[in-house]
């Protein structure tokens, strides 16, 4: 009975949605390209930066990016103070059963090179797809793998909240810096060099760096003190 | 002929919008708290490709400048709802561990993960 409730108001729910969305219709330009231009050539002409999909985000939404990483650190807080125990009670790490050799030698020879893939990702994320959430996002896959192969892999966690603390101060720091030297919030404060040079789009590189720092060390936490649940 | 190509312009809408409802669904009706914070995060997805979709342009290239691409503007599709995605996916990713913590505390309190049976939820 409540299921048949529950099918027949979804239903009418998708039915009203495919109405609206056939209306707006698919693949031509149904927005004023107004926004669109304006932030693309943007990005292009007095930005430098070629993926403006970064440039948006870093820099024309760049307070809403500043939320967004505060969101990430206070979610991060929330799950340490709800699954919060004394020190000396961390528990064992919940890992079923010992991996076998392969698995070891083989996470010990690709987590270098993931955390590099990650630097990658998040330095060039103003010239190519990526940026400062997808590296961190990365670099935290890495650790996991560490932390789930090895029994007794473990990572400070003093040094990953120095790592999340100077990397926060460093983007409100450029953000100030910008309000005090172009009297805007996380104002562009360097010159904006060539079009897809690595040295381009000025303070855009320099917080996407930040950002990814920040989101490494957020998620890395996250898995470890999920992963010291004892049950 | 032409009628069902036109239906098939509106695929990925459709499956945005199933996923989404497919989320609800597992959200309103699942017993098990896992299954409900795996209809939210699949809720999640649904309204992502939605909202992607959206700002899609026909034989469009990505927003980016990369070399040899810098005069191709008018093809390009639009960015705002990619960056819009680029939050929402990191804001889900933050409600999805705060719910799985939650999940750990209510399983050690109550030893079980069905919802009808932790009477206190009741009301």
């Amino acid at each position: 009975m409540k299921k048949a409730i529950i099918l027949i108001s979804l239903t009418i729910l998708g039915v009203y949605l495919i109405d609206i969305f056939t209306g707006i219709g698919f693949g031509t330009q149904h927005f004023a390209s107004g926004v669109k231009d304006a932030y693309l050539i943007g990005s292009k002409e007095t930005l430098k930066v070629s993926n403006v999909v970064t440039s948006i985000v870093v820099n024309f939404r760049g307070f809403d990016t500043l939320g967004e990483v505060t969101v990430l650190f206070l979610a991060s807080m929330a799950l340490g103070g709800i699954l919060y125990k004394k020190r000396h009670d961390v528990g064992e790490r919940s890992v079923l059963f010992p991996s076998t050799r392969i698995v070891m030698s083989g996470a010990k020879l690709l987590f270098p090179s993931i955390v590099l893939l990650g630097a990658y990702v998040f330095i060039h994320g103003h010239l190519s797809p990526g940026g400062g959430f997808q590296g961190g996002t990365i670099i935290a896959t890495g650790f996991l793998l560490m932390l789930i192969t090895y029994r007794n892999y473990s990572v400070s966690h003093n040094r990953l909240s120095y790592v999340e603390s100077f990397a926060g101060i460093l983007f409100i720091g450029l953000g100030l810096a910008g309000y005090f030297i172009n009297n805007s919030f996380l104002a562009n404060i360097f010159p904006a060099g060539k079009l897809n040079d690595l040295f381009s789009g000025g303070v855009i590189g320099i917080i996407y760096v930040a950002v990814g720092f920040k989101v490494a060390a957020e998620l890395t936490g996250i898995i470890y003190t999920v992963l010291h649940e004892k049950d | 002929m032409e009628k069902y190509l036109e239906i098939l312009n509106y695929t990925i809408y459709g499956a945005a919008i199933l996923l989404l409802l497919i989320g609800l669904y597992g959200a309103l009706t699942k017993k098990s708290l896992i299954k409900i914070v795996l209809g939210l995060s699949i809720m999640d997805s649904g309204v992502h490709l939605l909202m992607i979709s959206i700002g899609y342009l026909k034989n469009g290239t990505a927003p980016i400048f990369s070399p040899g691409h810098e005069n191709e503007l008018a093809k390009m599709v639009d960015p705002v709802p990619q960056a819009l995605v680029l939050t929402a996916i990191v804001i889900g990713f933050g409600v999805t561990a705060v719910a799985l913590a939650l999940v750990i505390r209510l399983y050690k309190h109550h030893n079980t993960l069905r919802i009808d049976e932790i009477k206190n939820l009741k009301w």
